[in-house]
């Protein structure tokens, strides 16, 4: 537990000693900043007295995550890549520390940095309550959406990292498909008939939905679970992948 | 305290090391040597647990590598081929986190990383950033951290390859140091294997060619004695001269170097007494003697001695 810890603080001390996460965060909460201001006037203008759930948080909460597809591949690039690419990898996978505690610390000290640009955006519900208060639980519920897709996100962008050792192309192979399978379901008009049900169970978008207008639904919860407990199965696999590759 | 049996490793179809066994007990500092290429790094990797055997098992301590990796790792201090340390850290603070990994509770991990850096002199360098560090120096943080806590097996690869000759030497000094416990260092230097290590653990193609001890070696490397002299006179007349000379049993000529004179290769079992002869058959045949010098046996003699001249 100790060298878990270790390696966890360590994670967290790269990140917040680099200055691509500040970026990164400025990056993110300026557009966050941007989305939240449109959409209310949006609101203001045009829903005025509707649900303020479905009609504005539901809204920008969608926005939100659409920059979280960006940023969260920024954040997940270097995690093995760059201990790929310097060799480091080596030692640390001969220290008395379990692969799995390994890609826990990495994921975990992501996460965190995640959660935190998150807890950026808490600033806006604060705002419009002070303005008009309004009911907070269904909030939670799309905060709790955000994180576990953004969980989803990062364990893929670790798997990502750990094939290559070039950052950049950890950071596009990430990005790209998370986009794909955001606008997977984006225009379900455009999809064919036979291949709706399939395109709408893997769709981020579709498991996303239900949270964003504050309903918990513990379907859309596996899905988002399982699917980050697969990457974190995959990035172990490729970790196990030298046994048989012969270099590192 | 480690014992290899059987060990066989394939790379898909590729075998890196095959039925290897051998053992290095308690406080024995042992080398395995063998020219590149020769699964040496391979042997070093299933050690430390990095890589699992195909076939065989290993036992640090009496504990099975690969069925508790975490636990034998505890008792390894290793030192990769390729040293890499995060650029970003300082050494005190890499340190430190090695020490945290290695699960050293706080006072123990300050105390041992005292006498790393003291004992791998680091002091001068400590508050300075991996990155910025010479390679010697790498190399010392390289082994700092595998000191740090005080593990019973320390299994070094390469230690002083890539290193110049004076950090070299350093890093050599700094081995020595190491006795009393049981180390296993690789490497493709018989003159480093013999000055720092008992036992001498040959491979050659992922096989375990001898296992012996260095003075029993240096026994088998008696007769593989050569000379290098370089004569000023004429190449021909010169080289018969020195074939005939008793206890030589060949005589190759060099390329010439742009210096002056032609140098020779010697080859006499027993060098000594033909170092005076050839003084005096030189002298006798009205030509000069520039240099004589008996050259130290190589891998490559020890090789040709071992398994036959095709390796």
């Amino acid at each position: 537990m100790r060298s878990f810890v270790a390696l966890f603080r360590k994670e967290l001390r790269s990140y917040f000693g680099s200055p691509l996460v500040y970026l990164v965060a400025a990056v993110f909460l300026a557009y966050a900043g941007y989305y939240f201001h449109s959409d209310l006037i949006y609101f203001i203008t045009f829903g005025f007295g509707l649900n303020i759930m479905e009609n504005f948080w539901q809204v920008l909460f969608v926005d939100i995550r659409l920059v979280l597809i960006f940023a969260i591949p920024l954040l997940t690039m270097r995690l093995l890549a760059e201990e790929r690419r310097l060799g480091t990898l080596e030692l640390l996978l001969t220290y008395p520390l379990r692969d799995g505690a390994i890609v826990a610390a990495k994921l975990g000290a992501c996460l965190v940095v995640v959660a935190t640009l998150l807890a950026g955006t808490v600033v806006y519900p604060v705002l419009v309550f002070r303005v008009e208060p309004f009911a907070t639980g269904p909030l939670v519920a799309a905060y709790l959406g955000l994180f576990l897709f953004a969980g989803v996100c990062a364990s893929y962008g670790l798997f990502i990292s750990a094939l290559t050792d070039s950052q950049v192309l950890a950071g596009f192979l990430t990005a790209l498909p998370l986009l794909l399978l955001w606008l997977l379901s984006w225009n379900e008009a455009a999809a064919a008939t036979g291949t709706l049900p399939l395109v709408r169970a893997i769709s981020l978008f579709n498991h996303f939905q239900p949270f964003s207008v504050g309903v918990i639904d513990l379907r859309d919860v596996f899905y988002f679970v399982y699917a980050t407990g697969f990457f974190v199965w995959a990035t172990l696999r490729v970790l196990e992948a030298r046994q048989w590759r012969g270099r590192r | 305290m480690i014992r290899c049996e059987q060990l066989t490793k394939y790379y898909g179809s590729v075998r890196a090391v095959g039925d290897v066994s051998f053992g290095v007990g308690t406080g024995e500092v042992a080398a395995l040597l063998g020219p590149n290429g020769a699964g040496k790094s391979t042997v070093m990797r299933l050690l430390t647990g990095y890589v699992s055997p195909t076939a065989g098992r290993v036992l640090v301590g009496g504990v099975d590598v690969a069925e508790q990796p975490v636990t034998a790792r505890r008792r390894i201090g290793y030192l990769p081929e390729q040293v890499s340390l995060y650029p970003e850290l300082t050494v005190r603070r890499y340190l430190a986190f090695v020490g945290e990994v290695k699960g050293l509770p706080g006072r123990v991990r300050r105390r041992a990383m005292a006498e790393v850096i003291e004992r791998c002199g680091l002091g001068e360098v400590a508050d300075r950033h991996n990155g910025k560090l010479s390679k010697g120096y790498r190399q010392r943080v390289g082994l700092a951290q595998a000191l740090l806590g005080d593990p019973a097996v320390l299994v070094l690869d390469e230690p002083t390859v890539g290193l110049d000759p004076v950090q070299a030497v350093e890093m050599r000094a700094l081995l020595r140091t190491l006795s009393g416990r049981t180390v296993l260092l690789s490497t493709h230097n018989l003159v480093e294997a013999s000055a720092l290590c008992s036992r001498i653990i040959i491979l050659s193609q992922g096989q375990l060619v001898a296992e012996d001890t260095a003075v029993a070696l240096a026994r088998r490397l008696e007769g593989a004695g050569r000379l290098l002299a370089r004569v000023d006179g004429p190449p021909e007349a010169v080289a018969e001269a020195l074939a005939a000379l008793p206890g030589v049993v060949g005589v190759e000529r060099g390329q010439p170097d742009g210096q002056a004179g032609v140098p020779f290769v010697v080859l006499a079992p027993d060098p000594e007494p033909v170092q005076r002869r050839l003084a005096g058959a030189v002298v006798a045949g009205g030509w000069t003697l520039l240099e004589v010098q008996v050259s130290p046996p190589t891998l490559e003699d020890l090789f040709v001695r071992l398994v036959g001249a095709g390796h």
